[in-house]
Order: C-alpha cells, then sequence, then structure tokens
C-alpha cells in the first residue's frame, strides 16, 4: 500500500476492478469509456482476469446479462457512456426494481442529439430515477477508490442496488495521474464476498422479475426508494472503513457524502460535481474572496443533510453543472434549492449551466462566477426563477444558425 | 365458415404428472403456449433455470406473490431474456471455475433454457438472441409461436402468416390482412452456427419433447420453435386448439424438421398433405378470405408459398 504509479484513468479503474475479481464482465465498447474495457480485455486474455468476460453484442445485452449473472449471485461490473448508458436504461431500471447490485463505470459524456463523444453530466443525470446509486469522481484517485466503495455499498445485503462509479469522460479517462493501486488481497479486507438473499438455484427455485397488480407496486417502489436513502448510511460506514483501511478521507465529516475545501467560515460557497472541482480548487486557491466548495460525491442517494450543513453559514451558492433539464432548469440547482427548502436557512442559489459537451471550462470563467457570487451575498435571497440561471458560455452570436432557427 | 368436424380426442401422450408449470396460472382455457410451458418443464426436469421475456406466458405464469414456476425462473424485459440467460450461464461457468469455491458444484448438468414468445424472438429481442448464440452459450432457445402479438391483444408480428387478420393488419377495401409472410428464423439460428435447430407443434408432444431432449444433449446453442395456436388471436373455439395445431402441420404450414449442423433433416413428411383451406377455414383470423372477392387468390398464394416450402423441404411423401 502507498505505492503511487502513473496510470491513465481508464486503465487504473480497470486496475481498481481487478482487484475485486468479478465473476462476470459484460461490456460494448463507447467512447470514451473504451480503455477500461480494454485493459480488462487484457487482463482476461492474460489470465489475471478470472471471471468470465461476454463480448456482448450492445450495451442493452451488456446490462441484461449483468442482470441475469446478479441473479444467479455473481459479481458483475461493466462500464459505458452516454448512448450507451441510455441502452442500458431499461433494464437498469429493472435491476433496482429485482434489488440486483451491479457495478458500472460510466465515462461520462454528453447525450446526442447532436452527437458529441465529449464530457458533460447529461448522460448520468437522465438515469436519475432509476434507482442506482451515483457516485462522481473528482480525480482518478477517486474514480478508482469509488469503485471498490461502489462495491461495497451494492452488494450490502440490506441495499442490493445497482451503482454507478461516474468519472468525467476524457478529463479523467483519458489523463495519467499518479494513483494507488488496490491489490487483490486489500480488497478482499475491505470488500466482503457478495452474499446475495437469493439466487437463480437449481437446488432452491425462485421466481424472479414476477409482475406487480396496483395492490403490490407501490410496495416495491417505496422498498427501493427506502433502501436508496438508507444507503446513504452505508456510504458513510463504508468511507470511514476505506479512510481506516487505505488513509484516503472523502468527506468524513459529512458522512462521506459531501466534501468541502476552502474556508469552512465563508460566506459564499461554490458547488460543483466530478473534475471540475480541481479547477474551482486552483481558482478559490488564488481568489481575494473567501470562498468554500462544496462537492457533492453522490446524487442519488441525494444528500440534503450533508448539504445543509456544509451551506449552514453560507449566503450565496453558485451551482456549477454540466448538465440543464431542458424546459426547467439545471437539476443540480433545482435539487439543491428544493433540498434547503424548509431548512430554516435560505441562502441565494444561482446556478450556472457550462462545460457542456466538452466545452472547456477556464479559471477565468469561474472567477467571474466567483465574483458574482460573492456580490450576492450581500443582496439577500434572489426573487427570481428562471432568471437565476446563467449560461455563462453561451455564443449568442452563433446561435441564430443553429437549428433552432 | 363450413362445417367444423367433430373435434378429434386429443393425444395420448399429454401428461400430467409433474408440478414444475402449475395449474391456476391465468392463461386462457384452450391456451397452445400453455400446453408448451407444460411440456418443455415435464422435459428438462428441475435441474433448470429459465429466462423468460414478457408476454402472455410471463404474465399469465407470474402474478406476484404467486408463481407457476417449480423451477428458477427470471424476467427482465420484452427484448433481452436471452441477455439475461447468457448473464445465468456465465455467472454458472464462472463459479465452476472458482478454485476452493465449496459451496458451488459442478453445474454442468444444468439446463439453461430461455422461452421467448414470436414477438420477443422474430422480433424485438433479435439482436439479444443473435449475441447468445454468435457468443455460444450452451443455451436452448425456444421459441413459443402464436403468430402476433396475443399478450397486447392481438398486433401482427414478423412471424404473423401472410393473409391473417389482426389489430394492426386488418383487411380493409385495400387490405387482405397481413402483407408478409413469416420470418424464416430457425434458418436464422442455424446459420448462427447452432449445431440443433428444430420446428415442433403442441398438437406433437411426444415429437416436441424428444426434440428437446436431443437439443439438450448438445453443447452451446440450440433453437427450437413450436407452433402453439392462440385461440384469441386465431380465433377459434377453444376445444379445438390441438386439431388447429395438427391442421397446421398436416397442411404443411408449419413443417415439421430439423436442421443439424446446418442440413435439414428428419423432416416429419406426409402421405397426403391436406389442401391449407382446412387450415385456414377454421379460424377467424382468415375469415375474410372466404368472403371477400379475389379472397381465393389470396389463398392460392397462401397455398403456393406452402407447396414451394414443401418442395424444398421434401416434405411430401
Amino acid at each position: 500500500m502507498g505505492e503511487q504509479v502513473m496510470l491513465k484513468g481508464d486503465r487504473a479503474v480497470a486496475h481498481s476492478v481487478l482487484s475485486t475479481q468479478p465473476d462476470v464482465v459484460s461490456a460494448y465498447p463507447i467512447t470514451p469509456q473504451t480503455g477500461i474495457v480494454e485493459k480488462l480485455s487484457q487482463m482476461k486474455a492474460d489470465g489475471d482476469l478470472r471471471g468470465e468476460y461476454l463480448k456482448v453484442d450492445s450495451e442493452f445485452n451488456a446490462a441484461s446479462s449483468c442482470i441475469g449473472a446478479s441473479a444467479a449471485g455473481a459479481r458483475v461490473f461493466s462500464a459505458t457512456s452516454s448512448q450507451g448508458l441510455k441502452l442500458m436504461s431499461e433494464p437498469l431500471f429493472t435491476a433496482s426494481g429485482m434489488r440486483l447490485p451491479l457495478v458500472l463505470a460510466v465515462a461520462n459524456r454528453s447525450l446526442s442529439g447532436p452527437l458529441s463523444i465529449w464530457n458533460d453530466h447529461t448522460d448520468a443525470f437522465a438515469e436519475r430515477d432509476g434507482g442506482m446509486i451515483q457516485f462522481f469522481a473528482e480525480d482518478v484517485q477517486e474514480a478508482v477508490d469509488n469503485v471498490l466503495m461502489a462495491y461495497r455499498v451494492a452488494e450490502d445485503p440490506d441495499i442490493s442496488l445497482p451503482a454507478l462509479a461516474n468519472l468525467d469522460g476524457y478529463i479523467l479517462t483519458h489523463v495519467k495521474e499518479p494513483v494507488e493501486i488496490p491489490t487483490e488481497e486489500e480488497t478482499n479486507a475491505f470488500l466482503p464476498k457478495r452474499e446475495p438473499h437469493a439466487t437463480l438455484d437449481p437446488k432452491n427455485p425462485k421466481t424472479m422479475g414476477a409482475f406487480a397488480r396496483p395492490e403490490h407496486w407501490t410496495e416495491t417502489r417505496y422498498a427501493v426508494h427506502d433502501a436508496l436513502r438508507r444507503s446513504a448510511d452505508v456510504i458513510g460506514e463504508t468511507v470511514e472503513a476505506f479512510a481506516d483501511q487505505f488513509g484516503r478521507e472523502y468527506g468524513l465529516e459529512y458522512g462521506g457524502l459531501v466534501q468541502t475545501y476552502g474556508d469552512e467560515d465563508a460566506d459564499v460557497a461554490i458547488l460543483g460535481l466530478g473534475s471540475i472541482v480541481g479547477t474551482m480548487r486552483d481558482v478559490v486557491a488564488d481568489h481575494p474572496t473567501s470562498v468554500k466548495i462544496v462537492k457533492p460525491r453522490v446524487i442519488r442517494p441525494y444528500p440534503v443533510e450533508a448539504l445543509r450543513e456544509a451551506l449552514a453559514g453560507v449566503e450565496s451558492v453558485g451551482v456549477l453543472t454540466k448538465e440543464v433539464s431542458p424546459g426547467h432548469q439545471s437539476t443540480l440547482a433545482s435539487e439543491l434549492k428544493s433540498a434547503m427548502y424548509g431548512s430554516g436557512h435560505n441562502p441565494t442559489i444561482q446556478s450556472y449551466v457550462l462545460g457542456l459537451a466538452g466545452r472547456d471550462v477556464t479559471k477565468a470563467e469561474i472567477a467571474d462566477i466567483v465574483d458574482e457570487v460573492a456580490a450576492a451575498a450581500s443582496s439577500g435571497p434572489s426573487k427570481t426563477f428562471v432568471g437565476e440561471e446563467d449560461w455563462p458560455q453561451l455564443d449568442r452570436d452563433i446561435l441564430p444558425n443553429e437549428v433552432t432557427n | 365458415m363450413s362445417s367444423m368436424e367433430e373435434p378429434a380426442p386429443p393425444e395420448p401422450e399429454i401428461s400430467h404428472d409433474d408440478d414444475l408449470f402449475t395449474p391456476g396460472h391465468r392463461a386462457c382455457a384452450g391456451c397452445g403456449p400453455a400446453l408448451a410451458m407444460r411440456y418443455i418443464t415435464e422435459t428438462t426436469g428441475e435441474n433448470t433455470i429459465i429466462s423468460h421475456a414478457t408476454g402472455c406466458m410471463e404474465v399469465v405464469s407470474s402474478p406476484y406473490p404467486e408463481s407457476s414456476w417449480g423451477v428458477s425462473w427470471i424476467h427482465d424485459v420484452f427484448a433481452n431474456a436471452p441477455g439475461v440467460g447468457s448473464g445465468v450461464e456465465a455467472a454458472y461457468r464462472a463459479f465452476d471455475a472458482k478454485e476452493g469455491f465449496e459451496e458451488y458444484e459442478n453445474h454442468d448438468d444444468v439446463n439453461f433454457v430461455v422461452i421467448g414468445g414470436d414477438g420477443a424472438t422474430f422480433d424485438i429481442g433479435m439482436r439479444s438472441l443473435s449475441g447468445m448464440m454468435e457468443r455460444g452459450h450452451d443455451i436452448l432457445y425456444i421459441a413459443y409461436d402464436n403468430e402476433a402479438y396475443m399478450n397486447t391483444g392481438i398486433q401482427r408480428s414478423s412471424a404473423t402468416p401472410f393473409g391473417a387478420a389482426t389489430t394492426t393488419s386488418p383487411p380493409g377495401e385495400e387490405s387482405f390482412g397481413n402483407d408478409t409472410n413469416k420470418k424464416n428464423m430457425p434458418a436464422i439460428a442455424a446459420a448462427h452456427g447452432c449445431e440443433y435447430v428444430a420446428t415442433a407443434s403442441i398438437a406433437y408432444p411426444t415429437d416436441f419433447k424428444k426434440k428437446i431432449e436431443t437439443a439438450l444433449e448438445h453443447d452451446g446453442p440450440k433453437y427450437i420453435q413450436v407452433s402453439a395456436p392462440c385461440m384469441l388471436g386465431w380465433e377459434f373455439d377453444s376445444a379445438e386448439t390441438v386439431n388447429v395445431a395438427k391442421l397446421g402441420v398436416q397442411t404443411g404450414m408449419q413443417p415439421l424438421y430439423e436442421i443439424e449442423h446446418g442440413e435439414v433433416t428428419n423432416v416429419m413428411s406426409l402421405s397426403e398433405r391436406k389442401p391449407v383451406d382446412e387450415y385456414l377455414e377454421k379460424q377467424g383470423r382468415f375469415s375474410h378470405l372466404f368472403a371477400k372477392e379475389d379472397g381465393d387468390e389470396v389463398i392460392e398464394e397462401i397455398q403456393a408459398f406452402i407447396d414451394e416450402q414443401a418442395a424444398e423441404l421434401g416434405l411430401d411423401q
């Protein structure tokens, strides 16, 4: 433990997966995820990955075969991005309904159309309501570590849900960083063997995936809802156990659900998901304003209490987000507003939609946002609604030429 | 409609001696596919895991918290039963390969079975089935073919025969019903390299069960397509299911054969193939062909299609 190696993000994630020795890996190539499953293919070819590797016809059947294998009691893994995650969506929703743990690495990429292979979070947010745990990673090390933590939470018999370990496409998958890779021994000490509550065992016949009439469906859905909410505590215990064993801490003071950086007593905060937080940290380090950075590590379960605590003394929050729910506003912002409602604390929340489809987010742009957010701190809660959302990178000069006109 | 013959007594081979697909399910009286399910579990026995596509047989057999299945059984979505089955089979291969994994024993003798209707097989699940066959999973796929989307209310599938009325291929001023011939799925399965492919009919249970047994002797993917009439969608008296299925075989509409290693074998030949009218006139879904002007031309087209198919298979003795 403790030895760092220089690895590309996709390769590093593959090594992390290898340390869990999944029984079945099933995957289909898609940019920018492909490096993960290419590396796993090589590991299988070299005899290092001892489980089965299914080279399937589509992401649809990657998810489907993971569901079948998980139902048989196997530890399973797949990886995907964007359109591939969309193609998995139908079976993934059933995986949570059937309470089958699967772990997927998602190299986040925008959804068509227009087609784009570059990074944003529209793919992850499109699966928001599927009953899956969703982790986000700021850097390659966190992406590596989230794989282990995702398995431990997803396979916990009291949770038993699918989990997505998101990492930003290209920004994390295609960058080399010094990382510590857990060995199989270390992972075995951290991640217990899966003990499913039921399997497709011929000696003990079970019917899985029965259909539910109105008198049962509500309860089934509530059970998923309840398990996903309870998973917040399990994540907290898992992050703590991870820190104890590996020495890397991910927001222990906020139950492992949220991390903060910068001045804990600042009036001004900026909030972001994933790799953008690294740039935010650089900006804040040099900025004259005292700023707190708030980084949710998960979007499901939604960390309401942790965010309320993290924003307790904050007067003005800027949400920097790489997604939007067209016709409303960014989901990251609207959910934060919803979380603060009724908390007795009502900071100004301004939303900035940026970094869509790989558009570079510069330090200067973030510094401008910090200035705006700081200026709003003294003006009290904003009275406007949609108007609060800003698209700082929108090029109005080319807008008339787009398909909208 | 012409006069109906006295229903023949059921085949003596029908047995009711296992509890792996139990009564109490919600299938219609006279359901052909429900007979197919019983013949399947009677043959595969209890050492079986079934992955089942969405469809009539899934819905009637698994209303939570009840189940008709005495074998391990999973349903996920409409299009992915072969993908799910692939994962189950791969998991057991992985368990068996694990050193020192003592709670699992060797699962070589487990029968991995995937079941889908014609819509799940010929249409929406074809990619999933193609992948399962191409990758060589040790799985028996059984398509129960009732020639339309019966579960959603009798819509046309690519297994629907030429001239048949469904709710999405209705006859009308400018329509004689479905305007395409049935997709040749057995040939598609054989082209994937399945060592064993067969067609069967619920009217010939001994033959169907023997084919399941033969299929299970082969490692790798295998495909059986069983003709299973739907009294509701085909519009015939629910006492007539087996007779209609039998007429399907006797007219050459549902030829019974095997394809082993890509070669057609064991064609169940007919000493006196009956004209297709005898099959069509028993079913309301073809009644417009007898009522409509020029309907006889469509019947001739159907007969010509059958004749051609019979010649290719060497169906006539």
